[in-house]
C-alpha cells in the first residue's frame, strides 16, 4: 500500500494536496485497492460550485461496490477531472497522480486541521485491515 | 402442510418480543376487522371449482370475439403461432433472467437480439433488455434525466398528447422526490396542441421533456423544431413510440431524440385483458451508464468463441446498493423473448406490411366514419393507424350498441380529456378487414338515426 509523505488523508480514504490556498483531491491507494476494478466514475460537481465539507464530489463503481467520494474539506470548485469518466482505470493505476478528481480554493484552513498526516493515515489503514 | 415453525419456537419467539399470544399481535387492527367472519359458499371440489371458474372466464368478451377497434396504447395484431410455440419451448423457460452465462446462452443470446432489433427500429445507439411495460419505461427516463443532471434540474415538460397512463405513473415513480414541477400537461392546455407548443415551457432547469410519437391521438407531427429547442436548453428529449408506426416513419433517433421508450406489446404479445406487457427503453451510447435494468453484450469466451454476458448492471442494487438511483433490478424476459421472435419472423419486409396495412386499413375507416352524417373525423395532422371522432352521442352509449353488435368500441376520450367529450378514439389494425370496417360503419349509421 502506498502512502505518500506530504498529503493529508480524511478517515473516508480521500488524498488532499495544498498548493497555495488550493486542494488536489482523489483517493488512496488503499481505497482503490480496496474497491478493486474500477469501471466508472462520474464527477458531481462542476467549476464554480460551492460545496461543504462532507458534500459528494463524485461517484465510483467498481466491479463490486460502489461509493461516493466525499468533500474532505469545503470551497470553491476551481477545477473538475471530468475526463477521468473516460479512463475510470487511472484510478486503480495512478491514484494520486492523473486520477486526482477536483481542486477546491478553500474557504476555511481550520478545516484541514481535522485531517491525518500519512503516518497517522497509514497506521489508521493498518488497524482495519484487508 | 408446510409448517416453518414448532409451537415451541413460536413460544420461545413471543416470550422474546414480550407478546403472550399470535392474536396480541394483530392488536392494531380494530377488534371487528380482526377476524370476520367470511360469506363464503361452499367447498368445491376441485371438478366443480374448475367448471365455475371457466363459467366465471367464458363471461368475458374478448377481442377474439369480438371485432375490436380499441387501442389507446395496446393493439390488436396478429401474433403468429410460431411465437407462441417457441417461447414455451423448455430451455427458454426460467423464474428469472439469467446471470449465468455458463448455463444461458440462449437465453441471453435471444435479450441481445431483441436489444439490437430495438435499437435498430428505434434509430438508437444501445437498449436496455427491456422493462415491464411502456409506462415503467417512460417513468425510469425521468428518473435518469433527474439524475443526470445530478438533482439540479427539477422541471419536466409532458406533453398532454402522452399515454394519460403514462403520465400518471411519471408522477407516481417521481413524487418521493422534493421540489419537482410537471408541467405541459395542465387540465387546461388543449389536447390537440401540437408538440411545438411545448417550446416556450423549455428553460434551462428543464431535465426532460416528453413527447409521443404517434401521440396518443394518433397524430403524427415531425419533431425537429421541438427538438432543437430541447437541446437548445440543454435538455433531454424522450419520445415515447408506438414500434409497429416505426416501420413506416422516420426515427426517434433521427430526430436527435436522446431516450426512446415504448409499449412493446404490438410486438407479438396479445392484449390479455392489459398484460403481462413490455417496456421498451432505448438512448444514445453517452447515457449508457445511467440506465436502469441491465444489458446484454457481446463477448468471446477462454477460447475465442462468441458468448454473451450480462455487460451491464451497475444501476441495480446489487453494485449500487442504497446509492442505487433504480429499483429496477431485472428486465420482462418471456415477453422481450416473443418480441424478438416476432420481429425475426416478420422481418424488415413483414413489419412494414403490417404496419402498411394498418395504415391503409385506418385511413379507409376514416375516410368512411367522416362520411357518415353528425361524425367528423380530426384530420388536421397526418395519422398512423388511429384517430379521433367526434360523435353525435356519448362514447359509452355508442359502445353499448356498438358491442350489440359484437364490436368493441373505440376508447372514451372524455375519460382522460374533458374537453373532448362525446370524442372516440379508433384504432385500426392489421386484423380489421374492409368487411369489419364497412359493418363498423353500418353499426355507427344506425345510431346517427336513432
Amino acid at each position: 500500500m502506498q502512502v505518500l509523505a506530504n498529503l493529508k488523508y480524511s478517515s473516508t480514504d480521500e488524498w488532499v494536496k495544498m498548493d497555495g490556498n488550493v486542494a488536489t483531491i482523489g483517493i488512496t491507494d488503499y481505497a482503490q485497492s480496496q474497491l478493486s476494478d474500477i469501471v466508472y466514475v462520474e464527477i458531481k460537481v462542476s467549476e464554480g460550485e460551492k460545496i461543504e465539507k462532507n458534500s459528494p464530489l463524485a461517484t465510483l463503481e467498481s466491479v463490486k461496490a460502489a461509493a461516493d467520494v466525499n468533500a474532505p474539506i469545503g470551497g470553491k470548485v476551481v477545477a473538475a477531472n471530468d475526463g477521468l469518466g473516460q479512463t475510470p482505470e487511472m484510478v486503480n493505476s495512478d491514484p494520486f497522480g492523473a486520477a486526482w478528481m477536483v481542486k477546491l480554493e478553500i474557504s476555511n484552513p481550520a478545516e484541514l486541521d481535522s485531517l491525518m498526516d500519512a503516518a497517522a493515515y497509514e497506521k489508521y489503514c493498518e488497524g482495519r485491515g484487508h | 402442510m408446510f409448517t416453518p415453525h414448532t409451537d415451541s419456537e413460536r413460544e420461545a419467539m413471543l416470550r422474546t418480543i414480550g407478546a403472550g399470544s399470535i392474536e396480541d399481535l394483530f392488536t392494531d387492527i380494530p377488534a371487528g376487522y380482526r377476524f370476520p367472519k367470511l360469506n363464503l359458499p361452499p367447498v368445491l371440489s376441485e371438478m366443480e371449482a374448475l367448471a365455475e371458474a371457466e363459467d366465471l372466464a367464458g363471461a368475458n368478451e374478448s377481442a377474439r370475439d369480438l371485432i375490436c377497434f380499441l387501442g389507446a396504447g395496446a393493439y390488436n395484431h396478429y401474433v403468429p403461432a410460431a411465437v407462441d410455440a417457441l417461447i414455451r419451448r423448455g430451455e427458454f423457460a426460467t423464474s428469472y433472467t439469467p446471470y449465468q452465462p455458463e448455463v444461458s446462452q440462449g437465453t441471453l443470446q435471444a435479450i441481445f437480439e431483441f436489444q439490437s432489433l430495438v435499437a435498430a427500429l428505434t434509430g438508437m445507439e444501445v437498449s436496455n433488455a427491456s422493462h415491464y411495460d411502456g409506462a415503467t419505461s417512460a417513468a425510469e427516463a425521468a428518473v435518469m434525466a433527474y439524475h443526470h443532471f445530478r438533482e439540479k434540474r427539477t422541471r419536466f415538460v409532458l406533453s398532454q398528447a402522452v399515454h394519460p397512463q403514462f403520465r400518471q405513473v411519471v408522477r407516481t415513480y417521481m413524487q418521493g422526490y422534493a421540489g419537482l414541477e410537471f408541467t405541459g400537461d395542465e387540465p387546461t392546455v388543449d389536447p390537440l396542441a401540437t408538440p411545438d407548443s411545448l417550446t416556450k415551457l423549455i428553460d434551462s432547469n428543464t431535465a426532460l421533456v416528453m413527447v409521443q410519437y404517434p401521440d396518443f391521438l394518433g397524430r403524427i407531427f415531425d419533431l425537429t423544431a421541438l427538438a432543437s429547442a430541447v437541446h437548445a436548453a440543454g435538455s433531454l428529449l424522450c419520445v415515447a413510440i408506438n414500434p409497429t408506426a416505426l416501420a413506416l416513419l422516420k426515427t426517434p433517433g433521427e430526430y436527435g431524440a436522446d431516450i426512446v421508450v415504448g409499449e412493446g406489446q404490438p410486438l407479438g404479445i396479445p392484449l390479455s385483458f392489459g398484460g403481462p406487457y413490455l417496456g421498451l427503453f432505448a438512448t444514445r451510447k453517452e447515457l449508457v451508464r445511467k440506465i436502469s435494468g441491465r444489458i446484454v453484450g457481446e463477448s468471446v469466451d477462454g477460447q475465442g468463441r462468441r458468448g454473451y454476458v450480462l455487460t451491464l448492471t451497475a444501476r441495480e442494487q446489487h453494485i449500487r446498493r442504497e446509492k442505487a438511483t433504480s429499483n429496477i433490478c431485472t428486465n420482462q424476459g418471456l415477453m422481450a423473448l416473443a418480441a424478438c421472435i416476432y420481429l425475426s419472423l416478420l422481418g424488415k419486409k413483414g413489419l412494414r406490411q403490417v404496419a402498411d396495412l394498418c395504415y391503409q386499413n385506418a385511413h379507409y375507416a376514416a375516410a368512411q366514419i367522416a362520411a357518415i352524417p353528425g361524425f367528423k373525423v380530426y384530420s388536421d395532422a397526418p395519422f398512423f393507424h388511429e384517430f379521433v371522432v367526434r360523435c353525435p352521442q356519448p362514447v359509452e352509449e355508442i359502445n353499448t350498441h356498438l358491442l350489440d353488435h359484437e364490436i368493441l368500441g373505440g376508447y372514451d376520450l372524455g375519460q382522460a380529456y374533458p374537453s373532448l367529450k362525446d370524442h372516440m378514439l379508433v384504432a385500426v389494425t392489421e386484423m380489421n378487414s374492409r368487411q369489419d370496417i364497412d359493418y363498423l360503419v353500418e353499426a355507427l349509421k344506425e345510431v346517427a338515426h336513432d
